[in-house]
């Protein structure tokens, strides 16, 4: 009733690969599109900073991952640390190039990621799986220990941390640093994150893409009918390490602020290896549920937990939290293995078909 | 010149002057290796059994280990505390098996990897919520394992140090892996996991019960984490950073193999004993700290001319 694809006829071959040939599906990208737009003036600055914010950021690390783990195969663990070269090469950048817009610096980090992400995805030629999985861990640690180890990274101040500098761009707006605005900080997360989103998008369904499933689904195979393993593979992890790369050095201007090398530790990257299993593998629209719900979950439940009994320590309901996250991650790779993405397109089936039960 | 010197001639030359040094450095790692064993030991009982990477491994030695100084503290005896840590154990391990392995049943590794990860959120939550955040002591002397150390001289004037809680840990590992080897290779239930290793579904046909299998592999890594918490603790606190020695496993496993268990105590060795080297005598080269990565490294140019690992079963492709 609502919802139905029949009867929109496609004339065009731009029409039929259009990314959304449904009118529906596209009606609804504006509704939620103006409502991205919107929310700002409506939202506290705090909703816009702890939540709005970081559930783009990590949206966007998500996708990276994904690129990698659900539409390439390759399990990653080291996501953190690619977030975090990310950070600290954007860092590096703006102390070396004051003058230029901080948006055109954080794009270019994610070059560097990307590099390194190219240097460390090279034994998954030989390496598959889960040996897979724990060499990334090298790369996790081996960068860690980078940033902490090698105080050029940090321009040898004492502290060891990185502080986001102030800068302006767009004629005087302050765009990071301390004294930028919410409301700022979020259009300009909102903007690169849909555009790469768009990017991702078009190369996940291009030749590229299709490669990557490839190679996933069967890498013999895939080698058999002329895919080069070598350029699918590491084009992967260069994509979606530039996407970490980006995320991090997000992460670090328009978030947090300030960071020390605990911020990319391999919890970061366990926390969007959550948000692509739960979200659902090699699916755009599930990062962004993933990431929704890894980062909301503990926020709901710690400003929830409270509201249900009265008077337990702060310390109590942040160990409770911990231990709801974990048994509802069971819970839900027991209910639905194939994540959000899943439960949103059977959602699609039932309604194309509503009211009536099947159709 | 002075880069190559420093890298390739310098260290040795360290080591030969100082004989009794390198002798302690050896001992060091080699203890460190023996537990890094232990941990990698609970990761392959439950993998060969059920495919299952247990990331959880490292909470459960804090967990254990916590469970066995809480119940102290709260007035039980050592060795009854030590009875009912194996208790908890067992009930944790019948929990997992009943609530997170049957349900998911069949799923891709990567499913069952996410969901022992999820218990590993559980278990941090649920043990901070019980015990609290605070490191605990040991209870060593409690249990009857000796703390103290002797010296031993070597060559003219040199001394090694061995601190018998470290022996202890020697000998404790090398029962255990005896144990394991005898019951894995003499018994009905060793027969059957071997069995549920080889082929699951041909298993199930021949009347092995899968549930029964896993909860035992649990149990038995349970008590490997028993193990391994008294000892790590011993040496150092009872605290949830423990739970960062479940990662210097992980580069002991690919070296071994997921499925062997000699390859796990070998690899052990070889990073226990390789990482030390690496951070006396290579580690000031570059600042120090190496620690956290070198065993990855060390891993990871290994597996690049050895993809099964070194005792791990071939790895053969069809299309």
């Amino acid at each position: 009733m609502l919802y139905r694809e029949s009867g929109q006829y496609k004339t065009s071959y731009i029409a039929d690969q259009a990314i959304f040939p449904i009118r529906e599906d596209r009606i609804g990208m504006g509704l939620i599109g103006l409502a991205a737009v919107c929310i700002p003036f409506f939202a506290s600055d705090f909703f816009l900073n702890a939540i709005m914010t970081p559930f783009l950021i990590l949206a966007l690390a998500a996708i990276g991952l994904n690129i990698l783990t659900g539409y390439a195969g390759q399990l990653s663990l080291g996501t953190g640390a690619f977030m975090g070269v990310g950070a600290y090469s954007c860092y590096k950048l703006t102390s070396i190039f004051p003058d230029v817009n901080i948006i055109v610096l954080v794009l270019a980090s994610g070059l560097f990621s990307a590099a390194i992400g190219v240097v460390f995805g090279l034994p998954s030629l030989r390496i598959k799986g889960l040996y897979l999985a724990v060499t990334t861990l090298a790369a996790q640690f081996f960068l860690e220990w980078c940033f902490i180890r090698i105080p050029w990274l940090y321009n040898y101040n004492s502290s060891g941390a990185i502080e986001v500098p102030e800068r302006r761009g767009f004629g005087d707006v302050i765009l990071t640093g301390p004294s930028a605005s919410a409301m700022t900080q979020y259009f300009v997360v909102l903007g690169i994150v849909v555009a790469i989103t768009l990017a991702v998008k078009n190369i996940v369904r291009g030749r590229i893409g299709r490669q990557w499933m490839m190679i996933r689904d069967m890498d013999i195979a895939a080698e058999l009918m002329g895919v080069r393993p070598l350029t699918a593979k590491l084009s992967a992890f260069a994509v979606s390490s530039y996407l970490c790369g980006v995320a991090g050095a997000m992460f670090i201007f328009f978030y947090l602020g300030a960071a020390e090398p605990s911020a990319f530790s391999i919890t970061l990257s366990f926390q969007v290896l959550f948000m692509v299993i739960l979200g659902g593998l090699g699916s755009l629209v599930g990062s962004f549920f993933g990431a929704a719900f890894i980062w909301g979950l503990p926020i709901v439940l710690r400003a929830g937990l409270p509201a249900l009994g009265i008077g337990i320590a702060a310390e109590t309901v942040f160990h409770i939290a911990t231990m709801i996250v974990g048994a509802l991650i069971i819970f839900f790779l027991i209910v639905e293995p194939h994540g959000l993405a899943r439960l949103w397109s059977l959602g699609k089936e039932k309604l194309r078909v509503w009211p009536f039960p099947y159709g | 010149m002075d880069l190559l010197y420093s890298v390739f001639i310098d260290p040795f030359v360290q080591m030969a002057e100082m004989p009794d040094f390198l002798l302690q450095v050896l001992w060091e790692g080699f203890v460190a290796g023996v537990l890094y064993a232990l941990i990698a030991l609970g990761f392959v009982l439950i993998y060969k059994a059920s495919g299952v990477f247990n990331f959880a491994q490292g909470i459960m030695v804090v967990f254990a280990g916590l469970t066995l100084v809480g119940l102290h503290e709260k007035g039980v005896p050592a060795y009854l505390a030590l009875v009912l840590t194996i208790g908890v154990m067992g009930l944790l391990a019948l929990a997992v098996e009943r609530f997170v392995m049957r349900p998911l049943v069949n799923q891709p590794d990567i499913i069952l990897l996410m969901s022992t990860i999820g218990l590993t959120y559980f278990l941090v939550g649920f043990g901070e919520f019980v015990f609290g955040g605070e490191p605990k002591q040991m209870i060593t002397q409690e249990l009857g394992l000796p703390t103290g150390s002797s010296a031993f001289e070597i060559g003219d004037g040199g001394l090694l140090i061995l601190q018998h809680i470290d022996i202890a840990a020697a000998v404790i590992a090398l029962i255990m892996v005896g144990v394991l080897a005898v019951f894995f290779n003499k018994t009905r239930i060793g027969r059957a996991l071997r069995a549920v290793a080889d082929d699951h579904q041909a298993a199930l046909s021949v009347g092995i019960s899968l549930n029964q299998i896993w909860a035992i592999v649990w149990f038995a890594a349970g008590i490997v984490a028993l193990t391994t918490g008294i000892m790590w603790g011993a040496r150092s606190d009872v605290s949830f950073a423990l739970e960062i020695i479940a990662f210097k496993a992980l580069p002991v496993l690919i070296l071994g193999g997921f499925t062997s268990i000699p390859g796990a105590i070998v690899g052990g060795l070889i990073i226990g004993v390789g990482e030390k080297l690496g951070e006396i005598y290579w580690g000031p080269l570059v600042g120090g700290g190496i620690e956290s990565w070198l065993a990855y490294m060390i891993a990871l140019i290994f597996l690049l001319f050895r993809p099964q690992g070194l005792f791990g079963e071939r790895i053969i492709e069809r299309v």
